[in-house]
This record gives C-alpha cells, structure tokens and sequence, in this order.
C-alpha cells in the first residue's frame, strides 16, 4: 500500500517539478506561447476560486465573469486615470472584489441550487450593462484599453529572458506568482478547520448547522473567497490582453470557461481547476488556430470545420463527450486509476476510499 | 393613463413569450430535474428551421407546424442522445452539458444558414394596432397572449385528460414508482423534452419577426424567461406564466418610466426574483421542500 506520507512526497516532488518547468517556460516559448500560459494561469485562478465555493461548498455560479471583470476594471482604471503600477491596484482589486463577494453572498443565503445559479448569471448579464453605464473610456464606451507605457513593469524587474519582450515576461511571471500563492492558500483553506465546515455545509447544511457550524458565516465567506479569487485573475488579466472590457457574451463566456475549467479538470480538488484551465485554452486555441490548417485533407468537412463560426460547436461538443467519458473530470478518472493499479497490486480485496480532498 | 396602458399591454405581450419560454423550462425541469440552458437555442435552430421552410416557398402556417414538428423530434433525440447518457450524473455535469448544447447549437445555425440577419421572414398574422381611446394595441399582443392562452389550455387537457399526460405525471412525481408500475419512463422523458422544443418553437417563430433572426436573437428572450421561471417556481407551470407576465411587464414599465435605470433594464427581473426567493426560496408558486438531518 501506497502510504500517505508517500503520496504526500510524490506530490510535493512533482509541484516542485512542475512550478521549475513553468519558472523555465519562457525560455522556451516565444511571445505568443507565453502569454497564453499566463492566460491558462488566470483563468486557473478564477476556477480555483470558483472551486472553493462550488466544489469545495456547493454552492453553483454562473456570475464569476462579472468578479474577474471588477478585477480587470479596478487594475485597468487605477493604471490608466491614475497612473498606478500594477502591484499596488491588486491591493484595492482584491479587497473590493472580496466586498462584492461579500454583498453578492448575502442572498445567496436564501437562495439556493439552480436558483442561485440564475441570479449569478443575472449578474454576469447585469455586469457589462453597468460598466457600459457607469465608465467612461475609449471614446465614450466601455473599453478600457492600456498602452505600453502604463504596462511597463518597475524598474526593480530584472531583463532575464531576452527573446521574449520585458512586457510580456512581467505579464507571465505575475501570472505565475499570483498562481502560486493562490495554490498554496487553497490548499491551506481546505486543510483548515474552516476548509471542513465548507464541505461539511456541502454534504449537509442543516446537519452541519447542528453540530455548530455557523452555516451563514461560512457560505458567505466562500463567495467572497471566490470573488477574491476571481478578482485577482481580472487583474492579471488585463496584463495579458492590455485592457478591460465588459461584453454580454464575453462576460458571460468567462463565467462559463471558468466553470468548464473547474469541471473538467476536476471539482474539489486543488489541482483540478488547473489542469482544466489549460485543457479549455489549449482546446480553445487547437480549434481555431491549429484545426483550421489542417483541415485541406478532409475535402467535404473543409467548408464547415474551416468556418470560424463552427469552433463554439466543436468546442461544445467536445465539452459534451468530454463530460460523457470523464464526468468527474481528469482528476477523479486519474484517481479512479490510481485507485485500481494499487488495489491490483496491493490485492486488497475492498475498494479504497476516494480521498475527498488533496 | 393611455400611455401607461399601452406599455401594459406591451409588457403582457413580451410577457407572453417569457412565459411560453418559460413553461418549456418547466416542462423539462418537472420531469428530468434539468435545468435547460440551451431551451433558447433550441427555440432558435426551430425558427431558422421556420425561415428555410417559408424561403422556399411553403405557406407560413405549413412552415410553422413542419418546424414545430422536427423541432419535436430534435427534441426528443436531444434527451436520447445527449441527455440520458449523464442523466444521473451530478448536477453540474448537467450544467455542463446544456452549456455545451448551448455553444453548439448556436454556432451550428451559423454555419448552416449563415451568420447575417434574415430579415425577410414572414409573419402569420397582418400587422395591425387598434387604438380604444388612445391606448395602442398591437396584433403581436393579441396574438401572443391567444397563443399563450390556447397553449395553457391545450397542456391542461393533455396533462389531466389524457393517459400520456397522466404517465408524464407519474414520472415527474416520481420516476422509480412509475417504472414500476409499468410507465415507459424513457418515451416519456423524451415526449417532454420534444413537447417543450415544440413549444419554445412556437414562441420562437412568432416573436423573432418581430426583432429579425440572428444567432443572438434569443437570448435576451432566455434570461428573461429564466428570470420568470425562477419567479414562479420551477417546479410549476402556473407559476411560469405568472412569472412571464409579471416580468414582462415590469420590464416594459421601468423603461417607459425609470430613466435611472436606462441601459440597465435587466436589473428589474434579476431584482425581482432576489426579492421573492429571499421570502419564498420555492419561488411563488414552488413546492416547498423539507429536509431532514
């Protein structure tokens, strides 16, 4: 038998691996490659945070769009009315994005399942129509779009990668630092007393409530968790695409890949969202970019799957079979095997117990 | 007076289709405890449908019933094909799913009709406004709420008069006891969701002339629904058409007379349901669930 102590080994061992790997990354990649691991890295921040509250609490939003978009805005706006650098606007995002968690929590108290489902998506369709009534930027909409000069990171940033812009290695590596404390923080919020009540208020709220579990406190701090971490990721956001910007489907979109993230890749799990943030933008981008080239050779299906409009419907139904195949996403399948190669040489007669957190 | 009428009477028609819209999520939801995020493209794949059939040339009421039809049947093989497969899957997957019907069917009637506006459908009805004393009237109205109307009573008989309607009963009540009891829980799940296509085919095909069909012509219509659906309860159809009208028409008053709220009209529905389910979580119609420790 695998014992846990080993198990804890092995993954201490591969996260080392994999944080030097993505620390070498830029290395090897060239402008274009980079940025879109950053965007794997922040779309995998929102999922995390998405997780603590759905995952991890059991409590289902649609809404996240609208956080990261609070994020992206407060960063973008402190950068470009006020002539902020970057660091310090995560230190009023992150805060204000926790307040709105906070305020967005409160009905959450009464409202539950697919309900708050739906009025997370009322926020994530109400969002965009706010920032298109309340900012004022680029030549009176909504966008909010940054240029070089308001990007540049600070002096104290040393030039270590040369191929790729100064620009564009800051945008990864605050991608990739943000990621990391955030990693290390969820996991220090499951393992905790509190990280329990969360899922203890998941399995069974009024039970939870009978052995003294402030079941409120708890669910209201999972959303403002959340939006905190969907918060950050709007900020990082906007060093990769040089802007803030508000759309209904692009909001909404956001809201979904965030979910679809946390699915695939596993929920309630802490490398689940992860994973699942790189297989939706690695998807994402094989199908638009990659399938297209490659297509001449399939003669009638050139005309559909060469249309831009067809990658959405490939990307569903990939989500689709996706889900059919692994529904408790790559984690739970991968643990599923696990589970059975170390039964089988284990002999153990009796299934193991899934752990229900790593 | 007569213009506060008039947005009245706008209201209760946009009102209609919420609610038509609205009783198709329903449908679903009693029977299959799924919440359909793609209802609106399926609505809007059948109105394409509507579009093809009337472009080349068949009468309009001929292209309604045809893509009301297929509509049925796409129905019905969605909840073979895509559905059933996860259909004890957890919720989220669910979500999921939808989600991905969603994205697919959205980007599907762009490639196979095109991603322009069509503008040239044709309406069943002629335009028409009457004007009693000033207060304006139009034949979308009238026609929308009959349409409503005729819906509501027709779902009535087949779930109380007749014996599928009494089958569909047995499974949304509970689905194990009507297997055993010898109900064809697949067919009937199936029948549901092709009904609730069929419908949202209906509402489709005669509110899209009205706003021209695009890829993203539903789906204001959907959120709005959803909105009523939550409104009244999810669990129940009355509450749906309650929900549908009492949306649409404090969608139409607030923009006629809270300009504070100009642009941000949405926030009326989403408003709404927060402040009924945060008296009644079952919505206003809901069936109150109890729980046990």
């Amino acid at each position: 038998m695998v014992s846990r102590r080993q198990t804890q080994v092995i993954g201490l061992v591969m996260s080392i691996i994999v944080l030097v790997l993505l620390i070498w990354l830029p290395h090897h990649n060239g402008s274009t490659n980079t940025l879109r691991w950053a965007q794997v890295l922040y779309i995998g921040v929102a999922a995390m945070g998405l997780n603590l509250l759905t995952g991890y609490n059991g409590q289902v939003s649609i809404g996240h769009g609208a956080f990261f978009g609070v994020g992206a805005y407060t960063s973008a706006l402190l950068m470009h009315n006020h002539g902020w650098s970057f660091l310090p606007t995560l230190l009023v995002a992150a805060p204000l994005c926790f307040l709105v968690g906070v305020l967005v929590g409160f009905p959450a108290l009464r409202v539950k399942g697919l309900y708050l489902a739906l009025v997370t998506l009322g926020l994530a369709v109400l969002f965009p129509d706010l920032t298109k009534k309340y900012v004022h930027a680029t030549g009176g909409t909504n966008l909010v779009s940054l240029n070089r000069g308001e990007l540049s990171p600070p002096a104290w940033v040393p030039t270590s990668v040369s191929a790729i812009g100064r620009d564009d290695q800051w945008a990864y590596y605050v991608c990739l630092g943000a990621a990391v404390v955030l990693v290390i923080a969820a996991l220090l919020i499951v393992r905790s007393r509190f990280g329990r009540a969360l899922i203890a208020v998941r399995d069974h709220e009024s039970a939870a409530a009978s052995v003294g579990i402030n079941a409120a406190r708890v669910k209201v701090m999972a959303f403002a968790l959340s939006a905190l971490y969907a918060g950050i990721a709007g900020s990082c956001s906007v060093l990769v695409t040089h802007l803030a910007n508000a759309e209904k489907v692009q909001t909404f979109q956001l809201s979904i890949e965030f979910l679809v993230a946390l699915v695939i890749g596993g929920t309630a799990t802490v490398v689940g969202p992860l994973l699942g943030a790189w297989l939706v933008v690695t998807l994402q981008h094989w199908i638009s970019d990659t399938l297209p080239q490659h297509v001449g050779s399939l003669g009638p299906l050139k005309r559909v799957l060469g249309d831009p409009a067809a990658s959405p419907a490939l990307f569903g139904i990939m989500l689709i079979l996706f889900v059919f195949v692994l529904p408790d996403g790559v984690v739970g399948g991968f643990r599923r095997a696990w589970a059975r190669f170390v039964r089988n040489r284990n002999q153990t007669p009796h299934h193991a117990p899934a752990p229900l957190a790593t | 007076m007569s213009l506060f009428l008039t947005q009245l009477m706008n209201g209760i028609g946009n009102g209609a289709v919420y609610a038509s819209l609205a009783l198709a999520l329903v449908l679903i939801f009693r029977t299959t405890g799924i919440l359909n995020f793609a209802q609106g493209e399926m609505a809007l794949y059948s109105t394409y449908l509507f579009w093809y059939f009337t472009d080349r040339g068949l009468p309009v009421v001929v292209a309604i019933l045809a893509a009301m039809a297929l509509s049925f049947i796409g129905g019905a093989l969605v909840e073979r094909v895509v559905i059933r497969p996860v259909e004890h899957s957890s919720p989220l997957v669910l979500v999921i799913v939808t989600i991905g019907l969603f994205l697919a069917l959205n980007s599907i009637v762009q490639v196979q009709f095109g991603s322009d506006i069509k503008t040239n459908l044709p309406r069943a009805y002629p335009k028409h406004t009457w004007r009693p004393g000033n207060v304006q009237i139009s034949a979308d109205t009238l026609v929308l709420v009959g349409m409503l109307a005729v819906v509501c009573v027709l779902l009535y008989l087949l779930f109380q008069r007749t014996k599928i309607g009494l089958a569909m009963r047995a499974v949304a009540s509970s689905s194990e006891s009507a297997r055993l009891s010898g109900v064809p829980v697949g067919q009937m799940l199936m029948f549901g969701w092709g009904l609730a296509a069929a419908l949202g085919a209906l509402a489709g095909v005669l509110v899209i002339p009205q706003i021209g069909l695009q890829a993203s012509s539903m789906q204001s219509i959907l959120v709005f629904s959803f909105a009523a659906a939550a409104l009244g309860g999810f669990d129940s159809p009355v509450g749906a058409v309650v929900g549908g009208l009492i949306v649409g028409v404090a969608e139409a008053l607030t923009t006629q007379y809270v300009h504070a709220l100009n642009g941000i009209v949405l926030i009326v529905p989403f408003g709404l349901i927060l402040g009924v389910l945060m008296v009644r979580p079952q919505g206003l119609f809901g069936r109150r669930t109890v729980e046990r420790v």
